[in-house]
């Protein structure tokens, strides 16, 4: 599975299972994700990718599209 | 050694419906509810925060039958305080006859009643009696335009105290742990004359690792499991940030006690008053291990481990 696809998955486990947002689309502003949910995105994104997430990079903005994690990732793996 | 002897509590008497709250703001108070979990919550109209901190001190030095001239210092944490100095602790010194006593504010939200129970247990085999004082008049803060809904409606007056003596108490503090970083300081803040500024995303992201990370911490260190704890008494900031913490912890969420539903969130004030209320109907029962644990604007957080004694 590549990384959109599996970011996909993720987004949809923590959110709507029906979700299909567009790579450069707020998470937050489409209403995907709440303030509860972003924990357990983050959390998920952890346990998917095999990384630990440092409390400093733990900002929304960071996590905010799938364009935006997609670029983090890469930057930390 | 340092032991938790006494806890004592006051809220003002005018409830707050999320019907008025809602009206104020322009919400359904079903909303409110569901994205925190508050029904109601307290606003001290005319009373301030010493007049709430003051009250709450006479309600624990009444339970713990002791008079305000056997206390060695006195801690006051709020985030409301009416002016810049002096601050309200040597006023409820003051109001409580004390002319020579050491008073330190800690002009800290949320995790603020939490460090004053950690410093006195550290400082109580030199000062004795240390009384730690919660107040808040968050009505002050939140009523300020432009109100912003989703901070508004979280927030309520109230003020907790707790007794920590370097003599025999109910509980024994076994352990605590403080952390402090200010990489965030602007998502949680309050400047003078400014409404409260929040970004609760991040909020909740830092809270939902830190929290459980504390109190891990300070169980693992003292050899203790989440599921051997009588009962978690936590800042009372969101119901949902609380059951999120206790999955985390792999416990029942009715091992946190929790009354956010009648007063929201009193910041600094808000684990004493859980504590006095729980104190008043359960308690500490002897070798049951409880843990507090907080965190707030900065941000501070931190845990503290008591054990109930024979």
């Amino acid at each position: 599975m590549d990384k959109r696809a599996k970011l996909l998955e993720i987004i949809r486990q923590v959110s709507n299972p029906d979700a299909n947002p567009q790579p450069d689309e707020s998470l937050f502003e489409s209403g995907l994700l709440d303030s509860f949910a972003l924990p357990d995105m983050v959390t998920a994104i952890e346990a998917g990718f095999g990384i630990k997430i440092p409390d400093s990079d733990l900002n929304p903005r960071k996590f905010d599209s799938i364009e935006r994690i997609e670029s983090y990732l890469e930057d930390h793996t | 050694m340092a032991f938790i002897k006494q806890f004592g509590a006051y809220l003002p008497s005018r409830i707050v419906s999320n019907e008025e709250m809602g009206a104020k703001v322009g919400c359904d108070a079903d909303w409110i509810v569901n994205v925190s979990g508050i029904e109601q919550r307290r606003f001290a109209d005319e009373e301030t925060v010493v007049d709430l901190a003051t009250r709450a001190a006479e309600d624990c030095l009444g339970r713990a039958n002791i008079k305000a001239t056997d206390l060695g210092m006195i801690l006051l944490a709020t985030s409301s305080a009416e002016r810049r100095f002096p601050g309200p602790a040597v006023m409820v010194a003051n109001r409580l006859g004390l002319h020579s006593v050491p008073c330190l504010d800690i002009p800290m939200a949320s995790a603020g009643s939490l460090f004053g129970m950690v410093l006195a247990s550290k400082l109580a085999s030199t000062y004795g009696n240390i009384l730690v004082i919660g107040a808040e008049k968050m009505s002050s803060v939140i009523l300020r335009e432009p109100m912003e809904r989703g901070v508004a409606i979280l927030f309520g007056d109230g003020a907790g105290a707790c007794l920590i003596t370097h003599d025999k108490g109910p509980a024994r503090i076994i352990d605590s742990m403080i952390e402090s970083d200010g990489a965030f300081a602007e998502d949680l803040c309050l400047e003078f004359d400014q409404p409260l500024k929040m970004n609760g995303r991040t909020v909740i992201l830092q809270a939902s690792r830190k929290i459980p990370r504390a109190i891990e911490r300070i169980l693992s260190q003292n050899g203790r499991k989440a599921k051997e704890i009588d009962i978690f008494l936590m800042h009372q900031a969101n119901q949902n940030l609380i059951v999120r913490v206790a999955k985390a912890l792999g416990v029942a969420e009715e091992k946190f006690y929790s009354n956010i539903r009648q007063y929201g969130n009193t910041s600094s004030a808000s684990m004493l008053i859980a504590a006095s209320e729980w104190w008043q109907s359960v308690g500490f029962r002897p070798g049951l291990p409880v843990c507090f644990a907080t965190f707030g604007a900065g941000f501070h957080w931190g845990a503290l481990l008591a054990e109930g004694v024979a």
